[in-house]
């Protein structure tokens, strides 16, 4: 019994070590985000001399934050929407008519898990469709690069749903429209929200993207922003350190919502063997 | 019933289209590109076929390209085994059951979800030479000679690099671990305990054997990331110092950045032809798992 409460001790220390490893960083900047300039340009842990909250007033209007979280949100939020709906669609016919080419066309969607996406083609691509510089676009290229991960998380996921479902829906007069929306998805939404989480914040995070395919700073989401804002301002780290916060906070509210499925999720394959 | 009627196709077809068009075809394209001259030039001067002349270019010329090439590689090794092996063991020892667990996931987690571009910049001022967090503490508890330049001097960025890397991602590989633990049959240890097993027994002959499948997602995820790491490097680098930490996708955005599209493609394309040579491997691993 000693022996396990010794072990148990050891065990909390290693914890709170590793946790204070993780929120230092947290710390830093959130106390920093309050400070003067050249406060802030020290960067020590201690609390401000005074509290500068126009710090965030200031860069919201300064890092055009306004734009960036409404373009952030548009693309994390319309794509998602967008690619978790058309992935289950694609995942349910895949995985219900086994045929050759469905066998086949779902392995073409799961080498995406692989490969890289050329985005320097992808520019030429979008001068060819009209797309250059356009939400739409943007929206588009995040909605493809998901779709190998959510075709292969529903898929399995499809399997565990009963086929006599489907029977019992089409023998009640059901069309495969209202099936698969009205009986298939209900039953799915614990993999769908996860899904749908995990890459809304995959595309929240994402800088690479944006990147490449927006020039016009009109079209940044917030990574970008801040990157820009960095770049024009380095040594104004309480400012920088304001606009990361504010970038921050989006992804950890719904990091802390939906924690149960995102840990569900990405373990799902897992445990499954 | 009628298949044909109730898995209508064009539930397919749709997705496929999207991302044929935006993820695929592009990267096809890319490889055609590879073989010609197109930079930002080529609209004067029109498109002109040089055969294998990027790639001769990439392997041969003083630019180092090869030494990205060689960096993708090494980081994709070295930043797998920091993560994996420690969180591993802390897999284990959460394992057992302590008291707010819940909570200690929750904190180790969250790095892994944070945009790369803050994680690099809040990185950036704690490698502050003179006043970032990591030499500051390093002073206070009286380890001053440990003190570097983290993300400038030639020997210790790359350790730098991984030890980000690892902040961010240790939690995550962790989290997949736990589950695979976590479903591992108490009756399993009870047996091999009666058997005599010490730990290392255990370790050895429960619970990796028990562990192959998270071992092996966190693999694909590690492997595949590694190969296309990009963020991390352009924020907290950006390849420097020199081109020390320059790797493939680093060089594919300054080559694409300077207008030499054709270079940047021919590179991509050593990627994808990387990316697929492991991911045909991995897939074929898996189709085979399935049909035991």
């Amino acid at each position: 019994m000693k022996k396990k409460r010794v072990a148990n001790f050891v065990k909390t220390i290693v914890c709170l070590f590793m946790s204070l490893i993780v929120l230092a960083p947290f710390y830093m900047v959130v106390i920093n985000s309050f400070k003067t300039k050249n406060e802030a340009a020290r960067m020590s842990l201690g609390l401000p001399t005074e509290w500068m909250f126009n710090n965030y007033i200031e860069v919201i209007d300064k890092g055009n934050l306004v734009q960036g979280f409404f373009n952030s949100l548009c693309y994390a939020g319309i794509s998602t929407v967008l690619g978790v709906v058309l992935c289950s669609m694609a995942a349910f016919v895949l995985s219900r008519k086994e045929t050759k080419l469905n066998n086949f066309l779902y392995y073409f969607f799961l080498c995406g898990l692989f490969f890289p996406v050329n985005y320097v083609t992808l520019v030429r691509v979008f001068q060819w469709m009209n797309l250059t510089n356009t939400r739409l676009g943007i929206v588009l290229v995040f909605t493809s690069s998901m779709m190998p991960f959510c075709v292969f998380t529903i898929y399995s996921f499809v399997q565990s749903v009963p086929v006599q479902m489907d029977e019992a829906a089409v023998i009640d007069g059901a069309g495969p429209i209202s099936l698969f929306f009205k009986v298939i998805m209900p039953l799915m939404k614990p993999t769908l929200v996860t899904c749908f989480i995990l890459e809304f914040m995959g595309v929240w995070s994402d800088f690479l993207t944006p990147l490449y395919l927006s020039s016009k700073s009109k079209l940044f989401p917030m990574t970008m922003a801040v990157y820009q804002f960095f770049g024009k301002n380095k040594n104004y780290w309480n400012y920088i350190f304001a606009d990361i916060v504010l970038t921050c906070i989006p992804v950890i509210i719904v990091y802390l919502l939906g924690q149960k499925y995102i840990i569900g999720g990405i373990t799902s394959g897992a445990v499954k063997e | 019933m009628n298949k044909k009627k109730i898995y209508p196709q064009w539930f397919v077809i749709i997705p496929l289209i999207i991302y044929a068009m935006f993820f695929l075809f592009p990267s096809l394209l890319g490889v055609f590109y590879s073989f010609t001259d197109w930079s930002s030039r080529t609209a004067l001067n029109g498109l002109h076929f040089v055969g294998l002349d990027n790639y001769i270019e990439i392997f041969t010329s003083n630019k180092n390209y090869g030494s990205g090439i060689f960096n993708t590689f090494r980081f994709t090794i070295i930043s797998n085994v920091v993560k994996l092996i420690p969180a591993f063991f802390i897999a284990v020892m959460l394992k057992g059951g302590l008291k707010g667990k819940g909570a200690y996931r929750t904190i180790l987690y969250l790095p892994s979800i944070l945009p790369f571009v803050i994680i690099g910049l809040v990185f950036k001022s704690i490698f502050n030479y003179n006043t970032g967090l990591l030499n500051t503490a390093l002073e206070a508890i009286g380890l001053g000679f440990l003190k570097q330049k983290w993300l400038s001097d030639l020997g210790v960025v790359w350790t730098s690099i991984f030890g980000v890397d690892a902040w961010r991602g240790i939690g995550y590989v962790m989290t997949i671990f736990l589950a695979g633990l976590n479903s591992i049959p108490q009756d399993y240890y009870e047996a091999a305990e009666i058997d005599g097993a010490n730990f290392w027994h255990k370790l050895r002959y429960v619970t990796l054997p028990m562990m192959k499948g998270s071992i092996m997602i966190n693999l694909v995820f590690g492997v595949t990331y590694g190969l296309k790491v990009f963020d991390i490097i352009y924020v907290l680098t950006n390849g420097g110092p020199g081109h020390a930490t320059e790797v493939i996708t680093t060089y594919a955005f300054q080559l694409y950045s300077n207008g030499q599209y054709g270079m940047s493609t021919a590179l991509n394309s050593i990627l994808l032809v990387i990316t697929a040579i492991i991911g045909i491997f991995i897939v074929k691993f898996m189709s085979r798992k399935e049909t035991e």
